[in-house]
């Protein structure tokens, strides 16, 4: 209970100020601060991106927690667990359906590699179906190197130039 | 659940003398249960009298197949069978030659051995004469091999090429003419 202050009055209250950009550097600031992830949740690794989106981890804090079930919606695809051949037209299809621009993150060994099963059944690595922007190793990878994979593509949206397409 | 040998062996003599019309059957003493091998040619009047019988097996819980390669013949189908009534289980045998792979069908007896009868017929090329809808259930339709006989290479034959055909099917430009959609999936 200490004395009150009063608060000094704002410089530009009323909507006065005004900053200098370059419009690039605004799309690339928007898109990559409002990622919204297409949760491609295959096996076990779904859980893991469950608790990456959960409050201990908390994915809001980057922007991207607005994951939709919907492709329409969606620019980030995170390909979660094991792709077998039987899905890998229905996980083509979802991509094709997503929005341009989009990206696509590899979640785990078996979507990066096939992992441990080496079989007749599964894709061996969904490069070989998707164009993928980063692999993330592991079985099933912490939440934060998936965060840290999340930041890695925001780092590379920062870099492309959406006006030169 | 572990059952003591001895009455592992008082339910076999019980199980003989069940099936003693039975020409060619014949129980084993298993290590958990007793083994009943039925010849294939009596294989639904065994199990019918399984089922309705006093022992009243109503339950098929497992069915599948092991493939016993150089012994001829050479597949072997299990059934798992399971008394609610008396808490008790006999495992059924049945074999089956490669090049006429086809067993009677138990989906008359129990409903429930649809799924299971397609998953030995998807995994095992194994036919089962009379099964009402016999498809493969776990790997695509149009799918070559059977991938659990013992000749299948574990990296498969081809494993992309169904992928592959409806890639190139997509390609192609759509039909144009009226009432053909763009597939299933439309982009």
């Amino acid at each position: 209970m200490g004395s009150l202050i009063e608060a000094p009055e704002p410089r530009n209250a009323g909507g006065q100020g005004f900053f200098t950009t370059r419009l690039q550097h605004l799309i690339n600031w928007g898109r990559k601060n409002s990622l919204w992830p297409m949760p491609l949740g295959l096996s076990c690794c779904a859980i893991e991106m469950m608790a990456m989106v959960g409050p201990r981890y908390d994915l809001a804090r980057f922007g991207a927690e607005a994951m939709r079930f919907t492709p329409r919606q969606c620019d980030l695809m995170i390909v979660a667990g094991t792709l077998t051949w039987k899905m890998a037209q229905a996980a083509r299809t979802v991509y094709d359906q997503m929005p341009e621009p989009k990206w696509v993150i590899a979640m785990g060994v078996c979507s990066s590699s096939g992992g441990m099963y080496k079989n007749y059944a599964v894709v061996q690595g969904i490069d070989s179906i998707l164009p993928v922007d980063i692999y993330v190793p592991g079985c099933p990878p912490r939440p934060d190197a998936v965060i840290d994979a999340l930041l890695k593509i925001q780092k590379k949206i920062e870099k492309e130039r959406p006006l030169a397409r | 659940m572990r059952i003591p040998p001895d009455q592992i062996r008082n339910q076999a003599e019980e199980l003989r003398s069940l099936v003693a019309g039975i020409e060619g059957a014949s129980v084993e003493e298993g290590i958990d249960m007793p083994v009943l091998h039925l010849p294939r040619e009596r294989l639904l009047e065994g199990l019918q009298i399984l089922r309705d019988g006093p022992l009243a097996f109503r339950h098929c819980s497992m069915l599948t197949a092991v493939d016993r390669m150089p012994e001829e013949p050479r597949f072997e189908v299990v059934y798992g069978l399971y008394s609610i009534e008396h808490n008790r289980w006999v495992r059924v045998k049945t074999r089956c030659g490669e090049f006429d792979a086809v067993v009677p069908s138990v989906t008359g007896l129990w409903p429930g051995a649809n799924w299971l009868e397609r998953e030995c017929y998807d995994m095992f090329g194994i036919r089962f004469a009379d099964h009402p809808d016999l498809r493969r259930i776990l790997m695509p339709e149009g799918y070559e091999g059977f991938p659990l006989r013992k000749e299948f290479p574990r990296e498969g034959i081809e494993p992309g090429r169904l992928y592959r055909e409806w890639e190139r099917r997509r390609q192609e430009p759509p039909a144009t003419a009226a009432g053909e959609s763009a597939g299933r999936y439309e982009v």
